[in-house]
């Protein structure tokens, strides 16, 4: 073990298995979640490949088997409840994508929520046994997000009973879906070697019309169409995947935080103080400075994470019993947090990437294999700006029922207390501007008022567009700008609420302390990074603000001393984080040279290409 | 290090000389260039004709433009097409200004198509290449590009070199030679370049630049590497002597190189003398194998640079010659006596002469990705602005608008920032090796942040550009993943960035305190000119009544230097204070560096406006070119202040409706600028190879390129062995009657 993280450990302020048990959800979770890893990296058949020294090819080949393989241990291992499967899932894999994944998140998902019984009686066996290999084919050449653009024709054919599938034109063909048979591959990717994502052309394809998923709208044999009771009903699936990746966006910032932070502990360089050792790097302020706050972010996620996993599993139940109520209010809370869940995280991993320096760059470090395939999240199951528009639609709905004398539930609700009838939206010092800054309550107090201004701005500002412009959507177009910025103050604050409350639940007081320095670390950043939205809404004065500035040093300080346990509690396997940086026990120069040695480029000690060029020019010329 | 050479030289070439001779005494050789290179028409007369024909003449020969070779570039896709055809501005005489004038433009031209004649130079197949496939791709098109320059007599470091360079976006083997040779040239004595120039240029010998080691990169004092001199044999004995002393990352180290220049730690007569550098032979003239002492190989597969075989050296008691330590400024004669010839810093002056020679080539790299972004986004069509219209090409979306469109500005405020800062170099370049030292402390902060400045704008705006293609920008067929990868790692090499930032504000701050003891009337001639804003009178409020007054460069200029002055005062008070209480000067530093490195970032976003204003001043007799050119300075400094709303604020410089009215203008330049983005990206005149999209061509043929490449993916060429082995033995494993 290095001694530097040696110290680092012994000088903690809690106990991080606490901590650990807190992110699992419960002490038995976190037991049930080793013994399940347990189970792979006792079990002889897991081989752990290097998967940044394999061709692309050699990537997908490895994948499948590990893929195929998985299934056939779960069913031993007798693994069957879904974060038993996530757990056992993340750790078999290491860090290979599932080439067939989208068999389980994309393919049994739609049907189970799209399908009659009888088509899941139908379907389900032998796709979950991958006896047949799903893939969602929605994403278009010339079409994603944008779901009603879609080109790919269904035409209905009573006399054959049969569907005809047409792609009539090079922008219709299906581009993207993962896990293809028969059809291409889309070529190299940034990321994601391992996913065959696909293209999918089809020329009067015939299918029988019961491979129409009918469980809310229907085809009758003779052609009749009945509608869906809800066409929001069609988004379930694309809400639980949202909903996912919130989580995927913690847990991927979480481990892009583990490996900067432990290198940060061991890496010496140059010096605060003339002839004194040199510091580890974790020492210097600016280090501190790029780090502890995505730390926190980190931490802020997985709770969010957390949150929306709950709140999914609770509205799901509600709506097979027929209740839509809160369908809107999830839809728009997933899509615009999946978008500020994952522009956060992204750029937060390339911090984290780029606080490692030049080693960062290379693969031993792990972080540029969990940012090529992290940032896919920003474009896929919905690009980010479209998410955030979606959701500033359901805000601005909600400010016009206030508007219109109604009220509003849930997280919008501090719409209903705007004195909007009031005031301009340049004047808004009526609001009080008393924040604590050393109080989770008050912050969330001073992020709803941010939110509930920009949200009354862009309001404001797509009425004044409407008055002045006849078309609805032209004036939205030119209002969005402003509507993307009501979105995100309106996450930051849901982000921020929902770290306060969670402090609430916390029992063990050293927990709570250190979670609350993070807590008020990743408030007052942002309050830092956005302090023109809260001064210009004269939410705070310039005085706090500098208060602002200066508590955030002090916090970085404070929390110093718990960096590296607090990434210990997130509590990865070695293998899991694939980084020579990252790992646990600090060795980290002479396992990157062990590294360095296996690359392909070594294999020979003189490369072929000296032969074949490097000669031939040294005589020519 | 790494292998970013991009080849440009300091000294104007000899034309660009040529002309400087011929002007009327003005003292940088820019603007000349334009008042003298006119082409057959005259200043200020405006093209406004549409006639598809005169504009294709003038805007290049088709065949130069749309070059991919393919079925579909005979047509120009009709959406593009009309962003063309109502030109309110010459696009080849903003060509022309970018490249320094006509004659420029058309040796480019010329190189371009030399180049792209040669199917050799092709890079349509590096996305399909394996790490070591790559590297030999490179090392290949190196030796013919070196065959090709010896026919066509292109002289290293010449124009042609550096557009070949260009034109092929850096994909070349040995470019670490060029860094090796300008280290040479900065640190060697004259007949040390005498001896090792020629060999270099003969490829008798490959050169790389070995500094950053295992355990330290950016710190130089830090390094490990030790070279003892022997005077019982007259030899320096470069020994590695620990695990963390190992050179690691110097491009072509890996497999390439046959000799380094090793910066080490120098001992003689038993005293440390500091960091010295000697050219080290590691590989055999004969047969390519490591020398004895040895141990050489390539670092593993990184985030991207294929094809740069970035290497470790372990040096065990390697013995070289004395006259193999560059002598320029420090020497160690026979006996061992050390004899120092320069200042500490001088050791500097090849990093700060790479780092600025960088700066063009990583400009590149944001314009690319913004002609990828740009002209991909007319030719996606998504939803609707009107419900009765057919879909909106997206970039009339605002949010598209705001995300690329400042992305734009940037690759320009750049390209005049790297320009005038080519200029300072060549300026102070020819003093400084006469070891006149007075204008390096500001030509290295200035190297130092600005390098960090346009390696992170660049980054981030070329990131930027690639999520704005949607899922599109993530194949690698785009061009964008390959072109994010390469920029990225400048953020890290030749110096890491927030280091970087810190050396600028220990400069900005050393000179604030200067003001601070000498108050005189002599004292703002005596502050450096970049920083000559610390004491000159500043304005407490900013004046602006309406939107409009932010289209003034002089007000978005004032307010720069007003937030920059601000914040570099806020740090020396915050040191004062931290001081005052019984901090030492050191940890007070440390304490402070969250300031330090604002004040350095708002400093060269000052420097940015400045030189992108002084640019426009130049340009008088081009007044429709230089009216979209001032859009873009507009833009690139609004869009700073808008994303820094909290600094203008703070002391209450701007008022609230000040930040409103500067929105107002901001958005409003959105709209003007996106009327023309399609001919401000066709101005930078890349080929489509270049480029090397998809999305990117000129053509705007985008998704019958992207089929058709897609299916010569090797993953579609090549049998698929999981399916045999894994996939179907699974779907029969129960054969379903399905």
């Amino acid at each position: 073990m290095n001694p530097d993280l040696l110290r680092e450990r012994a000088a903690a302020s809690f106990n991080p298995e606490l901590l650990t048990q807190i992110l699992d959800g419960s002490p038995e979770n976190t037991r049930r979640r080793r013994e399940i890893e347990n189970l792979i990296l006792k079990d002889p058949d897991f081989q752990h490949e290097d998967l940044n020294f394999l061709t692309r090819s050699q990537r997908y080949e490895v994948a499948v088997r590990k893929s195929a393989n998985m299934v056939k241990k779960m069913r031993e291992f007798g693994i069957a409840d879904p974060d038993e499967i996530m757990w056992f899932k993340k750790l078999h894999l290491v860090n290979f994508v599932e080439p067939v994944g989208l068999n389980y998140s994309m393919f049994i998902p739609t049907l189970l929520n799209q399908g009659t019984t009888a088509q899941q009686e139908k379907w389900l066996h032998s796709s979950k046994g991958l006896q047949i290999i799903g893939t969602y084919a929605q994403t278009e050449m010339g079409h994603g997000t944008h779901l009603r653009g879609l080109e790919t024709t269904a035409t209905y054919d009573p006399e054959t009973q049969e569907f005809i599938l047409n792609s009539p034109t090079v922008t219709s063909i299906k581009w993207w879906p993962g896990g293809r048979i028969t059809v291409g591959d889309i070529g190299p990717k940034f990321g994601y070697d391992e996913m065959d994502n696909g293209y999918l052309k089809m020329d009067n394809y015939r299918i029988p019309r019961e491979n129409m998923l009918m469980k809310y709208a229907q085809v009758k044999p003779d052609g009749t169409y009945v509608k869906p009771v809800s066409n929001k009903l069609t988004y379930g699936t694309m809400v639980f995947v949202r909903s996912f990746l919130v989580g995927e966006a913690a847990r991927s910032l979480s481990k892009a935080c583990t490996i900067a932070i432990r290198y940060s502990a061991v890496r010496h360089q140059s010096e605060i103080k003339p002839g004194e050792p040199e510091p580890q790097i974790l020492d210097f302020q600016t280090q501190q400075y790029k780090l502890f706050p995505l730390l926190a972010t980190a931490y802020a996620f997985q709770f969010v994470g957390a949150y929306m996993k709950e709140t999914y599993l609770r509205i799901n139940e509600g709506i097979g019993q027929g209740d839509l109520s809160e369908l809107p209010e999830l839809h728009a809370l997933t899509a615009g947090l999946k978008a500020f869940t994952s522009w956060t995280s992204n750029a937060a991993i390339e911090a984290c990437r780029m606080a490692c320096g030049g080693h960062g760059y290379s693969h031993c470090s792990g972080l540029p294999n969990i940012y090529v395939t992290f940032t896919a999240t920003c474009t896929f199951e919905g690009e980010n700006t479209v998410m955030m528009l979606q959701t500033a639609r359901f805000l601005m709905k909600s400010y016009d029922q206030v508007h219109s004398g109604k009220l509003v539930c849930g997280m919008v609700s501090y719409l209903n207390d705007l004195p909007s009838q009031r005031i301009q939206p340049q004047q808004v010092a009526v609001w009080p501007s008393v924040v604590d800054i050393n109080s989770p309550d008050s912050l969330t107090e001073a992020y709803k008022l941010r939110a509930a201004r920009l949200v009354e701005i862009a309001a404001k500002n797509l009425q004044t567009e409407v008055f002045h412009r006849k078309s609805k959507e032209v004036a939205w177009n030119l209002t969005s700008v402003d509507l993307v910025r009501a979105s995100e103050a309106h996450c930051h604050y849901v982000v921020v609420k929902l770290f306060a409350e969670k402090l609430l639940t916390i029992q063990d007081k050293s927990v709570q302390a250190v979670l609350r320095n993070l807590c008020l670390l990743y408030s007052l950043y942002g309050i830092s990074q956005n302090a023109g939205d809260f001064l210009q809404g004269s939410i705070m004065t310039e005085s706090q603000i500098t208060q602002v500035h200066q508590r955030v040093k002090e916090l970085l300080t404070a929390i110093r001393p718990d960096a590296v346990a607090l990434v210990d509690a997130f509590d990865f396997q070695d293998v899991t984080l694939g980084s020579v940086l990252g790992r646990y026990d600090g060795n980290v120069y002479e396992n990157l040279f062990e590294w360095a040695k296996k690359s392909p480029l070594n294999k020979t000690e003189v490369h072929d290409s000296y032969y074949k060029h490097l000669k031939p020019l040294q005589s020519k010329l | 290090m790494t292998g970013f050479g991009w080849q440009l030289e300091v000294r104007p070439h000899p034309q660009c000389r040529h002309r400087t001779t011929q002007d009327t005494g003005r003292s940088s050789s820019y603007p000349q260039v334009l008042s003298t290179t006119q082409g057959s028409e005259q200043p200020g007369q405006q093209c406004l004709s549409s006639d598809p024909t005169q504009i294709q003449a003038r805007m290049g020969s088709p065949v130069h433009r749309v070059s991919m070779g393919d079925t579909w570039s005979r047509q120009v896709h009709p959406d593009i097409e009309s962003e063309r055809y109502k030109q309110t501005f010459d696009v080849e005489r903003l060509t022309n200004i970018l490249d320094g004038g006509a004659q420029d433009t058309a040796l480019r031209r010329k190189v371009e198509s030399i180049i792209h004649s040669d199917p050799e130079f092709s890079l349509k197949d590096n996305y399909f290449l394996t790490q070591s496939e790559c590297y030999e791709a490179a090392v290949e098109k190196k030796f013919h590009l070196q065959m090709l320059a010896q026919r066509q007599g292109w002289a290293e470091d010449s124009r042609e070199a550096y557009y070949a360079y260009r034109t092929l976006s850096g994909s070349l083997g040995f470019s670490l030679q060029h860094i090796f040779l300008k280290a040479l040239r900065s640190l060697g004595s004259e007949e040390q370049i005498a001896k090792w120039v020629p060999v270099c240029n003969k490829f008798q010998i490959i050169g790389t630049y070995a500094q950053t080691e295992l355990g330290h990169g950016t710190y130089l004092q830090g390094l490990e590497t030790e070279a003892t001199y022997d005077a019982a044999t007259q030899e320096f004995v470069v020994h590695s002597p620990t695990m963390t002393a190992i050179k690691w990352w110097p491009g072509d180290l890996g497999r390439s190189a046959t000799h380094a220049l090793v910066q080490a730690q120098l001992i003689c007569s038993g005293a440390r003398q500091g960091i010295h550098a000697f050219i080290v032979p590691i590989r055999s003239l004969q047969d390519h194998t490591p020398l004895p002492g040895i141990t050489v190989g390539d670092i593993g597969p990184k985030m991207g640079l294929d094809h740069v075989d970035n290497g470790f050296l372990q040096l065990d008691h390697v013995r070289v010659p004395r006259e193999n330590m560059l002598s320029r400024f420090a020497q160690v004669l026979p006996d061992g006596t050390y004899i120092k010839l320069g200042t500490a810093q001088s050791n500097y002056l090849s990093m700060v002469v790479t780092r600025v020679e960088l700066l063009p080539g990583i400009t590149a790299e944001l314009q690319k990705a913004c002609v990828i972004a740009i002209r991909y986004s007319i030719i996606r069509h998504q939803s609707r602005l009107r419900p009765s219209e057919p879909e909106a090409k997206i970039l009339d979306y605002q949010t598209q608008q705001q995300t690329l469109l400042p992305q734009l500005a940037t690759a320009y405020a750049f390209h005049f920032l790297a320009r005038s800062l080519l200029e300072f170099l060549h300026d102070s370049h020819d003093a400084i090796l006469d070891r006149d030292f007075s204008l390096l402390p500001e030509l290295h902060a200035l190297s130092a942040g600005l390098k960090a400045m346009v390696s992170d704008f660049c980054t981030y705006g070329a990131e930027l550009c690639r999520r704005a293609c949607g899922g599109h920008g993530y194949s690698k067929l785009s061009g964008l993943p390959s072109l994010v990868t390469k920029v990225t790692a400048s953020c890290t090499f030749e110096g890491e960035n927030t280091v970087l930032y810190l050396q600028m504000a220990r400069f900005l701050v050393k000179s604030y305190q200067r003001t601070q003891v000498s108050l005189g009337p002599t004292l703002q001639r005596s502050l450096p000119q970049s920083v000559a804003y610390l004491t000159a009178p500043d304005l407490a409020r900013c004046p602006a009544q309406r939107a409009a007054d932010f289209l003034h460069p002089e007000l978005y200029t004032m307010a720069w230097a007003h937030v920059a002055a601000r914040l570099t005062k806020d740090s020396v008070h915050h040191i004062q204070t931290l001081m005052r209480s019984g901090a030492d000067e050191h940890e007070a530093w440390n304490r402070t560096t969250v300031i330090h490195l604002q004040a350095a970032k708002a400093h060269c976003y000052y420097v940015t406006v400045k030189s992108f204003t002084e640019a426009l001043e130049k340009l008088e007799s081009e007044p429709a070119v230089r009216q979209v050119l001032r859009r873009l300075c507009d833009l690139y400094a609004l869009h700073g202040i808008l994303t820094n709303t909290g600094d203008f604020l703070h002391d209450g410089f701007l008022s609230g409706a000040q930040v409103d009215m500067a929105r107002t203008a901001y958005l409003d330049l959105l709209l003007l600028v996106r009327k023309d983005a399609i001919l401000l990206t066709d101005a930078f005149d890349f080929t489509d190879q270049c480029l090397n999209s998809a999305l990117g061509c000129y053509d705007g043929n985008v998704y019958e390129r992207l089929f058709d490449w897609a299916q010569k993916s090797p993953s579609n060429t090549q049998e698929n062995p999981a399916y045999e082995k894994y996939i179907r033995p699974l779907l029969q494993s129960c054969r379903s009657k399905l």
